[in-house]
């Protein structure tokens, strides 16, 4: 997949300004991870790229073919069994059936919930349902996976888990963009890192570089303002 | 008062087959009512709910309006549509029970559209990015969505029994009352009370609400047993 | 796994069943079957229960019965939504059988109107003078009710104050409610208020909440109150069945239809009187 680009992005609902003047260039392949602060305009950026939001000005280019696919921070499930959530996100597909099953069985597999196929996914706990939120994703074969902060939500031990997930998907070529609070997760996952800010885009580099040493005084405040994570992605 | 609330109760007793015969009439057209208005409401407000054009708040608006439409006005009408002289006189619809299923429908339906398009909106501000993310067109997402809140439909679907049959207005007017064919639970309580034999319909009003709670408790079991196994 | 198919099966099953008991209601009435367009007083005085089930048994047409106000009904009969009329304001069969509507019309029975109030009586109208009566009422602004539906008791009622000289609109007031409603919600109301009442004798022998009110004056050949019958003119409108219609006529007005009306009896009162042929008057 080529990269994706945005230039000179405009963004207002309601009257308020979300973006302003975002230009941005996201690499074809691995993790690009989208930081700052809350209403930076992180998550609007994600929608944009997805379609769902439309930029009230700027331009927009996803490489035409791109298949993408999106997890939200809560896993928006329908009341339905596991399988039945997954095979929703074959239905655009146009598979056949015995195809559409197979990929489902696979999808569940992936993500070890097969043995629970046949259950309500509304049952699930959360990271059991950001999982299987995450095999819908994966089932359509994506080219581009958005997170819109995957594991906010989650313990531990199931954002280990969905973070092994996304790292896989990634590493099979699959490109990710996330958002994240969690820098340390970025740490883990991210090869390179934009910095928002206001709507706009003020930093973008190396995960590593861009974390230990901003340039901006936008992404040193973030940065500082999350002293922890800080101190632990210095440490990894 | 006392006086008549034991006569009531005498009375229940003796509730011979008419009486059975009345309430199957009414269960039957108020079902069928609901049955159409669902059929036609749900994909309506489910439409409204997951689309947006021009004018739709006219509409969602005047669909609200609708769910209190007096039922002796829907009465008046569909006579003077089934009327032998009338647009549709030629079905020869007018005084049967066709007629009274058709003035129950056209009040269950924008009922059950105004509350499926309020239940359908509230499960899209959960839902709906991901539906659309998913890349499901606007049918696709209204079906799912359907699907989604098909327990709290069922609310609605009571919402519009309850209304079908406890009217009068509609079905005496184009019904026309008539001992035996389109004497219904309502009807037959007005007629009784106009006879001044007060104790007999408020024992055929026990009757009504009797069966009102009991279609209400078939649809909770039902509706728990479904909510038990499907989540 | 089809999930959104399943929903759209249910609608559709949802569809059968609405659709279902429409098939298994007659679209249209069955053959052996007519509309009566009648008055509320022969339906709330139970005359019809009584009488129908002979008619049923004898040529297996099933008489569905309207009940309307007399105006209501013969309304109803002009827009073509009955083959049979069974009222009572003869002015208005009269004019019904002018405009073509009906070629002929029928003499079955008679009942006579009972001025009904409190048994205190306080206006002084007991006896067998209604235009006395009435006249009495207005002077003493004593409450009366009044149909007020263009029904043949109603049109009795104002003929009734015409009859008294006395111009209605003129002296009405607080004390004259007109309710526009049937016979017996009519006799409801003025049992609440305490109030005097025009009421057809069937109506007021089958009524059961009386509380104290009784009848005061009858007897005048005035409150006469003779009832026809009509068979709605097949050439105005196409779909009268003609041939169950006039069956249900011709035995109202023969010997086994008559004495079905004369046997009708409350408490011992005959409701009804036979008419058929030459009226007699009471």
């Amino acid at each position: 997949m080529a990269g994706i680009t945005l230039t000179d992005i405009r963004l207002v609902l309601n009257r308020t300004t979300i973006l302003d003047s975002l230009s941005l260039a996201i690499p074809p392949s691995g993790i690009t991870a989208l930081v700052g602060p809350n209403g930076a305009g992180k998550s609007a950026t994600l929608r944009v790229i997805d379609g769902l939001l439309v930029p009230t000005g700027g331009s927009l280019r996803v490489p035409g073919a791109a298949r993408r696919a999106f997890v939200f921070q809560k896993p928006a499930l329908i009341r339905a069994s596991a399988a039945a959530n997954v095979a929703l996100g074959l239905v655009p597909l146009s598979l056949s059936r015995a195809e559409r099953r197979e990929r489902t069985r696979a999808a569940l597999a992936r993500v070890g919930l097969a043995h629970r196929a046949g259950d309500p996914a509304t049952r699930f706990s959360g990271g059991e349902q950001q999982r299987l939120a995450l095999a819908r994703a994966w089932a359509a074969r994506p080219d581009l996976l958005l997170l819109d902060e995957p594991t906010a939500n989650l313990d531990p031990s199931a954002t280990e888990l969905v973070e092994a997930l996304i790292a896989e998907m990634a590493a099979e070529g699959t490109k990710v963009v996330l958002v994240s609070h969690n820098l340390a997760q970025v740490a883990r996952l991210a090869a390179d890192v934009i910095v928002l800010a206001r709507g706009r885009a003020v930093e973008h580099g190396p995960t590593r570089t861009t974390l230990l040493s901003p340039r901006t005084p936008e992404a040193r405040a973030y940065f500082d303002g999350e002293l922890p994570w800080t101190s632990l992605a210095a440490a990894s | 008062m006392t006086e008549t609330l034991h006569e009531t109760f005498a009375r229940l007793a003796t509730l011979d087959r008419d009486v059975v015969a009345i309430a199957w009439l009414s269960l039957r057209v108020s079902l069928s009512a609901v049955a159409i208005g669902l059929v036609l409401g749900i994909p309506l407000g489910a439409f409204l709910a997951v689309t947006r054009f021009r004018g739709r708040s006219a509409l969602v608006g005047l669909l609200n309006a609708f769910m209190g439409l007096p039922p002796v006005i829907v009465g008046l009408v569909l006579y003077l549509v089934l009327s032998r002289s009338g647009p549709f006189g030629s079905l020869g619809l007018l005084f049967t029970p066709g007629a009274m299923v058709a003035a129950q429908a056209v009040l269950a339906t924008p009922l059950v559209a105004a509350l499926t398009r309020q239940v359908i909106a509230d499960a899209e501000d959960h839902l709906g990015e991901q539906l659309r993310s998913l890349g499901l067109s606007a049918p696709r997402r209204a079906g799912v969505l359907i699907h989604d809140t098909r327990f709290s439909l069922v609310t609605t679907a009571l919402a519009a029994f309850g209304r079908a049959i406890s009217e009068i207005g509609a079905v005496l007017v184009v019904g026309g009352n008539i001992d035996g064919h389109t004497r219904t639970m309502t009807t037959a309580i007005s007629l009784e009370t106009q006879k001044g034999d007060l104790s007999l319909a408020l024992a055929l009003g026990l009757v009504l609400i009797g069966l009102v709670v009991t279609v209400n408790a078939v649809a909770a079991l039902l509706r728990g047993h479904a909510a038990r196994a499907y989540g | 796994m089809d999930f959104p198919r399943r929903s759209v099966l249910t609608l559709g099953l949802l569809a059968l069943l609405g659709a279902s008991p429409l098939g298994a209601f007659p679209a249209s009435a069955e053959p052996a079957s007519i509309v009566v367009a009648s008055t509320t007083s022969t339906e709330q005085s139970g005359l019809f229960k009584h009488i129908l089930p002979a008619f049923a048994a004898k040529t297996g047409i099933t008489v569905k019965v309207v009940a309307l106000g007399t105006g209501q009904a013969l309304d109803a009969a002009r827009r073509g939504d009955a083959d049979v009329v069974l009222v009572h304001d003869r002015a208005a069969e009269d004019a019904f059988v002018a405009q073509g509507f009906a070629k002929a019309r029928f003499d079955v029975m008679y009942n006579d109107f009972v001025l009904v109030g409190p048994k205190g009586d306080a206006a002084g109208t007991k006896g067998t003078d209604i235009t006395a009566a009435l006249r009495k009422i207005a002077a003493a602004k004593a409450p009366f009710v009044s149909r007020g539906d263009r029904s043949g008791t109603h049109s009795a009622e104002l003929r009734s104050w015409k009859e008294a000289g006395i111009d209605l609109a003129a002296v009405k007031g607080e004390w004259y409610r007109d309710v526009g409603q049937g016979m017996g919600p009519a006799l409801n109301t003025a049992f609440a208020l305490g109030a005097y009442i025009l009421a057809d004798r069937g109506t007021w022998l089958a009524f059961k909440n009386r509380g104290d009110l009784a009848i005061l004056v009858e007897g005048d050949k005035r409150l006469f109150n003779p009832y026809g019958v009509m068979l709605v003119d097949p050439d105005k409108h196409p779909t009268v069945k003609v041939k169950e219609g006039q069956a249900f006529i011709d035995w109202l007005v023969s010997p086994k239809g008559q004495d079905s009306i004369a046997a009708y009896r409350i408490g011992g009162e005959q409701l009804f009187f036979p008419s058929a042929g030459p009226v007699r008057a009471p």
